[in-house]
């Protein structure tokens, strides 16, 4: 599925719920399949900057794609983080360097895009994109 | 508007004072804005948001320098500030009130002016529970000086060792710096008892007073503070305004922080003869309509009466912590004796973000995090805490909404 089809797919989802709560609830859900990093990969250099709560997060190239794994200590965070990996892994650097991540904004969950010191979701994004940039020379 | 009357020990009209502040009236997420973030900033009065909107429609103008009326008006305006301030915290002397952009501004200029001072193995203490803002100065400052930063320890309940506190004074002291009140817990030092035991030692106190002034009556004479610090938005008074008090013996040996406009007596190219406090410190067309605005912030307040606002707001605490202790696995961080309206605590495996996350869906704004304070943080061995702090244009109603709502997050964060 392309970066584009799983963006639609996720905005068909929450169009489901007409309130917060619904949404919430879905977002803690997707939170429990997120790819799990590896124990020994949760270090302090993984650790994504500017999130209030903990965010690791390692990549990886398998076969010329990039494969995320990542946990935090929120739940919230840890769901957010479970929606932007499923998007982005398993696609190759490029694709994910240039995707657009429209998402976020159509589900609702503009105030997770603020530049404020609490909300890590702008440098989650970017952290994955600057990963798959510096493993692109691997990928090839 | 409300009519505000000073009557001592006056029972709050909270629903006429509401009516003050417009931002209370608007909706967060559909539903009505319930604001617990006061210890971050607290909501403006109109009577501050007024007069600001008249400083520019009537009165704007440079001080210090015109001849012309407006300059004149607007001098008079600014100095004015200046005597409402001294006399909210009953400073001796006009000069020794210096407008800044916030407490973190005076704190840095403090720690400019010993640097100088300060030789290799002297020491400065500070304790655990200060804002980030009260040591970042001093680590600072240490660091480059070679001196030692000495810090005081919290007990269990948020209070200040006293014991270690007077151990840790010693002839290499040459400052101490705390907080009055506590941003994270509330907790209420007793400064004037931390200062005298300084003096003891020829030393002098620099308090951070950002969580005092909207709490409580500040004496800086009677505390015999050295310098006192405070940040105006924390006291329903504009962002980018601050106060440091020195007093004058210190402002006098203090050593220029920045130069330029408005701090000079004579400008040559061979020698310029600077102006004598508070102009010295002052340096460029400063932030006249942010003084204003914090006098006329005190003033409401003081019409209030800031004992009726204590009370008050003592009543909010004291509802609040009987309220949220019936919540399972709540903890409290910080249950000093002495206590400002502020309330910490963090629920047994729950992230503060996801509680703060969900009780912004609701409307309510409590602060979550470390609030700037992080080795308080790891002294509670927690990766935060959620805060509410309560102003007088807080209710019993609200903090019953905050409840409700802790539960409902909880509910859906451990389901």
């Amino acid at each position: 599925m392309s970066i584009a089809d799983t963006e639609k797919e996720i905005i068909e989802e929450f169009s489901l719920f007409d309130d917060w709560m619904g949404k919430y609830e879905h977002i803690i859900e997707q939170g429990k399949s997120l790819p799990l990093i590896a124990e020994k990969y949760k270090t302090d250099d993984r650790l994504i900057k500017g999130c209030q709560s903990k965010v690791w997060l390692h990549s990886e190239v398998k076969n010329g794609r990039i494969v995320y794994t990542a946990d935090s200590d929120a739940i919230i965070t840890k769901g957010l983080v479970a929606l932007v990996i499923r998007v982005l892994s398993g696609h190759t650097p490029d694709e994910i360097v240039n995707a657009k991540m429209e998402f976020v904004n159509k589900i609702g969950l503009k105030e997770h895009l603020s530049p404020t010191r609490a909300n890590g979701l702008v440098n989650m994004i970017k952290q994955m994109k600057l990963d798959a940039l510096a493993l692109k020379s691997k990928s090839v | 508007m409300a009519s505000v009357k000073t009557i001592a020990r006056q029972k709050i009209d909270v629903i006429a004072i509401r009516k003050d502040f417009p931002i209370l009236s608007r909706t967060v997420h559909g539903k009505p804005l319930i604001y617990f973030d006061n210890g971050a900033t607290t909501q403006k009065p109109l009577q501050v948001i007024d007069c600001i909107v008249k400083y520019y429609s009537e009165q704007n103008a440079n001080i210090h320098r015109g001849v012309h009326t407006l300059s004149q008006e607007a001098t008079v305006l600014y100095e004015n500030a200046r005597a409402t301030v001294q006399g909210h915290i009953h400073a001796a002397d006009a000069s020794e009130i210096i407008f800044t952009r916030g407490t973190t501004e005076s704190i840095n200029m403090v720690a400019a002016a010993f640097r100088d001072t300060l030789r290799e193995g002297d020491e400065i203490i500070v304790s655990e529970m200060e804002h980030h803002s009260n040591i970042l100065p001093w680590q600072a400052l240490c660091e480059e000086r070679k001196a030692v930063l000495k810090v005081v320890s919290v007990s269990d309940a948020g209070e200040l060792m006293m014991e270690e506190y007077k151990k840790l004074l010693s002839p290499k002291t040459r400052l101490v710096a705390v907080t009055h009140v506590s941003n994270t817990m509330g907790t209420i030092n007793p400064v004037k008892e931390i200062i005298a035991l300084a003096h003891g030692n020829k030393v002098p106190v620099l308090v951070d007073g950002a969580q005092a002034i909207p709490h409580m009556n500040v004496n800086v004479q009677d505390l015999d503070a050295d310098f006192y610090c405070f940040s105006g938005h924390k006291v329903y008074a504009p962002t980018g305004i601050g106060v440091l008090y020195g007093k004058q013996k210190w402002l006098r040996e203090m050593p220029n922080y920045q130069v330029g406009g408005g701090t000079i007596k004579t400008v040559t190219f061979a020698k310029t003869e600077y102006a004598e406090s508070p102009l010295r410190f002052e340096a460029g067309t400063p932030h006249i309509e942010g003084a204003l605005g914090l006098a006329a912030a005190l003033e409401y307040i003081n019409a209030i009466g800031l004992e009726n606002i204590a009370a008050y707001e003592q009543e909010l605490l004291a509802y609040a912590e009987k309220k949220l202790s019936a919540i399972a696995g709540l903890r409290f961080i910080g249950t000093a004796r002495e206590k400002a309206s502020v309330l910490s605590f963090v629920i047994e495996g729950i992230h503060p973000y996801d509680i703060g996350v969900i009780l912004d869906q609701l409307g309510i704004a409590v602060r979550t995090g470390h609030h700037c304070t992080q080795p308080l943080m790891e002294r509670f061995n927690c990766v935060g805490t959620v805060r509410a702090s309560f102003a007088f244009y807080n209710t019993k109603e609200e903090i019953d909404e905050l409840c409700k709502g802790i539960e409902r997050a909880v509910k859906m964060l451990k389901g």
